[in-house]
């Protein structure tokens, strides 16, 4: 054993250690990319499942047990579709969809596209804020505490407070939709039927089940998601070279928003269908649902997921939506800029709260109405909003060589059709409410 | 003081009072003259466009132009791509605003008329990036011009000069056609050149690298987010990532290659000169959350009997970067690390003092394997503004300067 053996031998040791070290760094790195990239699909989709979601699936699975169930293929197609497209030019452009649709299509289609989202934005965050009253009631809090409380919270927490942190905990609060799941599996439902159901499509053409299914449509597939989703994939700066980890978001974003729109309608087909209690009108018949798994506990454990959902979304919305007309406008956004710098964003951002909040406050608020227009903005808003998506995705001089594919456009345009003619339909019936009795709408 | 938009789908006609067409562009032509509208396209319906040239316009309003010629002496419409189009290339597209130093993006097109013996030259003066070219936009046609006048005269204005506005193109063969260069853009400091590029799209952004000369490139990329920098350097040629590379500072181009993935990083070390290609390989080495991978191999030392003079001869008659400059390291007879001199002491000390009389005390110096949190530690405490790293056998191998610490602090 000599001097050269031994030190040949610690150089071989350290070499190795020095490449185990980089593995582990690379390896570190990868992971690190994977959670940079990761976020915009998943948050997205469990905002999907906010106040006015729940209300209506539970409605759907309540009013119509199983039958509605054919349709969830078909939407989280349509879902992954049009976010995917928002996705890949958010990462091919670098832009978001308010520019560029600002600068493809002109100021005065950006201007109409901005108005009619601010418009329903508003309604959605009065409905958010409807949620938290709803769910703060079963916790015996009165509305006139519950809500400005969160209110400010909301204001507070995202233009103090480390907005991304809290986000983080928003959507590990998220995992409480399990409930759903749970007390699926203890309601006992007849899975086969449920699963026929998911499977072969069980066409009803009257008045009530084709309005529901424009509910659920409609409020699964939000353009607000479309602009917000881009914005986001901008601004954690992923770029095509890691376009295969943001479609593997969007995708597992979707699926997992529909598997929860799956358990939440069976749960509520399996109890209150099951046991005629087919008319919800309020959350604390919906959180009835929970009672196999949570008993006396099902209404708390309801009213605690709705009120994370109604938080959640609150505090999302009202930003993106100022910052996305902001954008489009082309004026100064962004929480990082003083008021005199950024006034008509942050002016748009209290509006929507402030407003927003108030209405629920109100007593004798036609809420209905409100909640019915915004309804019928997104009709409009919808269509305009995925044309301009579906163009833009083909334009080969902005997207260089990952336009859509032939097959892609062929999804793309019968997804887009599909739900221009329900949203249509949604907004025909929502103003000539005369002509459909018998079809309710609710607050959760 | 005209307005593009007012302008823009106005009625043209030609000497003799007959309808030509209406005007659905502006062009302008760098190469020749860089704000003066060189040429009016006249659209026609289902015929095919007219242009109408600068020196043929008689007299504009808006709503209406009058040409000096007639229909028979205007060109056919060829596109041309050495013409800046007012309407597809400025209107709502981004700009840089190299006085601003930020993204804007263009509402409208403020015009002044020269009027020059029977005709009228349009030339352009500023941008519209604010309220009043939004509304203008957004009420033109439905409102009577003098209305959105009087509405337009309420609101603030916001105006970039046309001078202070450099265009983005991403095709590099349109930039040489429309004089596109980026000389405004190296006059600005490289942090702001970073903000603006951040705010860019990817192919602007790749654009404007490739236009800017290798010092400016360099100096950006160093400010800009890691992410984007290795986006941009990845994209690059091989020989003009390295020769951008090579003018940065070693631990700034370690930190952009750590970002890269290896086989690109040995590609790029490898076009590098050998010299500058070791500094960088030596800072690789190093973890980057120890002082290792925050020190720069770039720094002064002298020995520790030199006088003052000498040192200052000896910093005169090396190339270093006198911005950077605030510490000069100091060894013994044993090549050993011995101390620090601050360029305060240095600067008032006696032409025959020797700089072991000047050296701060106590001694102070990190080994590469420290963690960043001492490294931070110690600059808090002992109010550092450099440190020296020092290897096991005492020999001086880097020095940690505090903008470092601020981008490691602000990057917590």
């Amino acid at each position: 054993m000599n001097w050269t053996t031994i030190s040949a031998a610690v150089e071989a040791w350290r070499a190795r250690g020095l490449a185990a070290r980089q593995r582990t760094r690379r390896l570190r790195r990868r992971l690190v990319v994977f959670l940079a990239v990761v976020g915009p699909g998943l948050i997205t989709s469990n905002v999907d499942n906010d106040a006015g979601g729940i209300s209506t699936y539970s409605l759907a699975g309540a009013q119509y047990g199983y039958a509605l169930l054919w349709s969830l293929i078909p939407m989280t197609i349509a879902l992954y579709v049009t976010e995917e497209m928002c996705a890949r030019m958010g990462v091919v452009t670098g832009k978001g969809l308010s520019d560029l649709i600002r600068e493809e299509f002109g100021f005065r289609p950006t201007f109409f596209v901005m108005v009619t989202g601010f418009l329903v934005d508003l309604g959605n965050v009065v409905a958010e804020f409807a949620g938290v009253a709803a769910a703060m009631e079963i916790f015996h809090v009165s509305r006139y505490i519950a809500v400005p409380l969160a209110a400010m919270a909301v204001w507070i927490l995202v233009l103090r407070g480390n907005y991304r942190q809290v986000e983080k905990i928003f959507l590990a609060l998220c995992s409480f939709y399990l409930a759903y799941l749970f007390s699926a599996l203890l309601a006992k439902p007849d899975w086969l039927a449920a699963a026929h159901a998911v499977v072969v499509p069980s066409l009803h053409f009257d008045a009530g089940s084709l309005l529901m299914l424009t509910a659920l449509v409609g409020t699964t597939i939000a353009p607000w998601q479309f602009f917000y989703m881009q914005a986001a994939f901008v601004e954690k700066r992923v770029g095509p070279r890691q376009y295969p980890q943001a479609r593997a978001d969007v995708l597992v974003g979707s699926i997992s928003c529909m598997v929860v729109v799956f358990f939440i309608i069976v749960c509520t087909a399996a109890t209150l269908y099951a046991s005629g209690h087919r008319q919800i009108t309020d959350a604390a018949d919906a959180a009835r649902a929970l009672e196999p798994l949570a008993g006396r506990w099902a209404s708390l454990l309801f009213a605690f997921g709705l009120l994370n959902a109604s938080l959640f979304a609150a505090s999302i919305l009202p930003l993106s939506t100022a910052h996305v007309i902001c954008e489009g406008l082309g004026f100064e956004a962004g929480i990082n800029h003083k008021f005199s710098e950024a006034p008509i964003f942050y002016w748009l951002y209290t509006i929507l709260i402030v407003v927003g909040a108030g209405l629920i406050l109100i007593p004798g608020a036609p809420l209905l109405r409100i909640l019915l227009l915004s309804q019928v903005g997104n009709g409009i808003w919808l269509p305009i909003v995925l044309i301009f998506i579906v163009l833009l995705a083909n334009r080969r001089d902005l997207m260089g060589d990952k336009v859509n594919s032939r097959a892609f456009n062929a999804v793309a345009w019968t997804t887009s059709l599909a739900m221009i003619v329900l949203t249509i339909v949604l907004v025909y019936v929502a103003l000539r409410p005369g002509r459909f009795p018998g079809v309710g709408m609710t607050l959760p | 003081m005209l307005h593009a938009t007012e302008l823009l789908g106005a009625e043209a006609y030609d000497a003799q009072g007959n309808f030509v067409g209406r005007l659905t562009e502006l062009f302008i032509e760098p190469a020749d003259q860089p704000n003066r509208v060189a040429r009016l396209l006249l659209g026609r319906g289902k015929y095919q466009p007219l242009v109408a040239r600068y020196d043929q316009v008689a007299f504009v309003a808006p709503g209406t132009v009058r040409l000096n010629v007639g229909e028979g002496a205007l060109e056919h419409y060829r596109p041309n791509e050495a013409w800046l189009a007012v309407r597809k290339d400025l209107l709502d597209q981004q700009i840089i605003d190299t006085s601003g130093r930020k993204v804007v993006r263009v509402n409208d097109i403020n015009l002044a008329e020269q009027r020059t013996n029977g005709t009228v030259e349009l030339r352009v003066t500023q941008v519209d990036v604010g309220l009043t070219g939004a509304v203008r936009r957004l009420l033109q046609g439905l409102a009577p011009p003098s209305m959105i006048r009087r509405i337009q005269e309420k609101l603030p204005a916001r105006l970039i000069r046309w001078e202070f506005v450099n265009l983005i193109e991403s095709d590099p063969l349109r930039r040489v056609k429309l004089r596109i260069t980026h000389q405004k853009l190296e006059r600005l400091h490289p942090a702001d050149l970073a903000d603006i590029m951040e705010q860019l799209s990817p192919a602007e952004r790749q654009s404007i690298i490739a236009s800017l000369d290798e010092q400016t490139a360099a100096e950006a990329l160093a400010e800009l987010d890691a992410r984007l920098t290795t986006q941009i350097v990845e994209k690059l040629d091989p020989e003009r990532a390295a020769d951008i590379i090579e003018e940065m500072e070693p631990d700034q181009a370690a930190d952009l290659l750590a970002g890269l993935s290896p086989e690109t990083s040995r590609e790029l070390l490898q076009e590098m000169p050998g010299e500058e290609a070791q500094e960088v390989r030596a800072l690789l080495r190093f973890d980057e959350n120890t002082a290792g991978g925050m020190m720069n191999t770039d720094f002064v030392f002298v020995g520790e009997t030199a006088t003052r003079d000498e040192v200052v001869e000896w910093i005169r008659s090396r190339d270093i970067n006198l911005d950077q400059l605030d510490v000069v390291f100091l060894i013994n007879a044993e090549a050993k690390f011995s101390g620090a001199v601050r360029l305060g002491r240095l600067l008032l000390a006696l032409p025959g003092q020797r700089m072991v009389e000047l050296k701060a005390e106590p001694l102070l110096f990190v080994s590469p394997e420290a963690e960043d949190k001492e490294v931070l530690e110690m600059f808090d405490k002992y109010n550092l503004r450099s440190l020296g790293v020092v290897d096991q056998g005492g020999r001086p191998i880097g020095a940690i300067t505090v903008d470092d610490v601020v981008t490691r602090l602000r990057a917590r």
